[in-house]
């Protein structure tokens, strides 16, 4: 078992040496280029959210960048006990990480919304969720850009 | 045209529920959503001016609301549920950065 963890371990160093170097050659700026780090951290206090719970609805290749759809729903009993407080959608690639907050109480019955949402080129789109009890689950997407949505 | 006398569209999936059913609100209103990222022809930057906030309650509770940034779309879309717990006014609720606000108004009837 061990020996399969080393060589498992081994290749993902290799890919990860890879990947950095793909990227070192990479001239775009988008990755993390904007203020998503503070927005997250802002968000959660500095929390690391768990992968899971969120599921992000958004198409894989959006054509016109001024008007993407996304729909985010999380998993949630919605009980006064226990229930999704809020959920903020960030991207890494616009201008502003900052695209909306929604704010949900017990009486949502779900913790689900849609809306349209303007993509400047293509970028990932995370989705944090708060708990009452100030749990945090997130989600990511990679939504590829046509036209993007935030030129003149 | 001044904010106020924008008449947002609002549809419920249902004007009757059951108590505890989820009922589903879909609001378009028509606004510009300046993100303060565009220039003029001139090359002056036109200023930011979006709705910046949205609010729904029902029967004077508050059953949802969000928060926009610029990266929302023109002509802000919004879709979302409530829990039908009683019957009454389904107000809708849209702040401009300047101030003003878009109202619109439906109701359910909860048996």
């Amino acid at each position: 078992m061990s020996a399969f963890m080393t060589r498992r371990q081994a290749l993902m160093a290799g890919a990860a040496a890879v990947a950095a170097a793909t990227l070192g050659q990479s001239t775009t700026p988008a990755l993390a280029a904007n203020n998503i780090d503070e927005m997250t951290k802002a968000f959660t206090g500095g929390a690391k959210p768990e992968a899971g719970k969120v599921k992000l609805d958004l198409p894989e290749i959006a054509e016109n960048g001024n008007t993407v759809p996304i729909t985010v729903s999380v998993e949630s009993p919605m009980t006064d006990k226990d229930y999704v407080s809020d959920v903020i959608i960030l991207a890494d690639g616009n201008p502003n990480a900052g695209i909306a907050t929604f704010h949900f109480t017990p009486a949502s019955g779900v913790a689900e919304a849609n809306t349209r949402i303007r993509l400047a080129n293509t970028q990932n789109v995370v989705a944090i969720a708060k708990t009452n009890a100030g749990k945090f689950y997130t989600a990511s997407k990679e939504v590829k850009v046509t036209i993007g949505g935030c030129g003149g | 045209m001044a904010a106020s006398s924008v008449k947002p569209r609002i549809k419920l999936d249902k004007k009757e529920a059951k108590q505890g059913d989820l009922v589903e609100v879909k609001a378009l209103v028509s606004h510009i959503m300046e993100t303060g990222q565009r220039k003029s022809a001139d090359g002056k930057v036109i200023p930011r001016k979006i709705l910046n906030k949205f609010t729904c309650t029902v029967n004077g509770k508050e059953v949802f609301s969000a928060d926009f940034e610029p990266a929302v779309s023109a002509n802000p879309y919004i879709q979302f549920k409530f829990k039908a717990t009683e019957s009454g006014p389904v107000v809708l609720t849209w702040i401009d950065d300047d101030g003003s606000k878009i109202v619109g108004e439906d109701s359910i009837k909860v048996s």
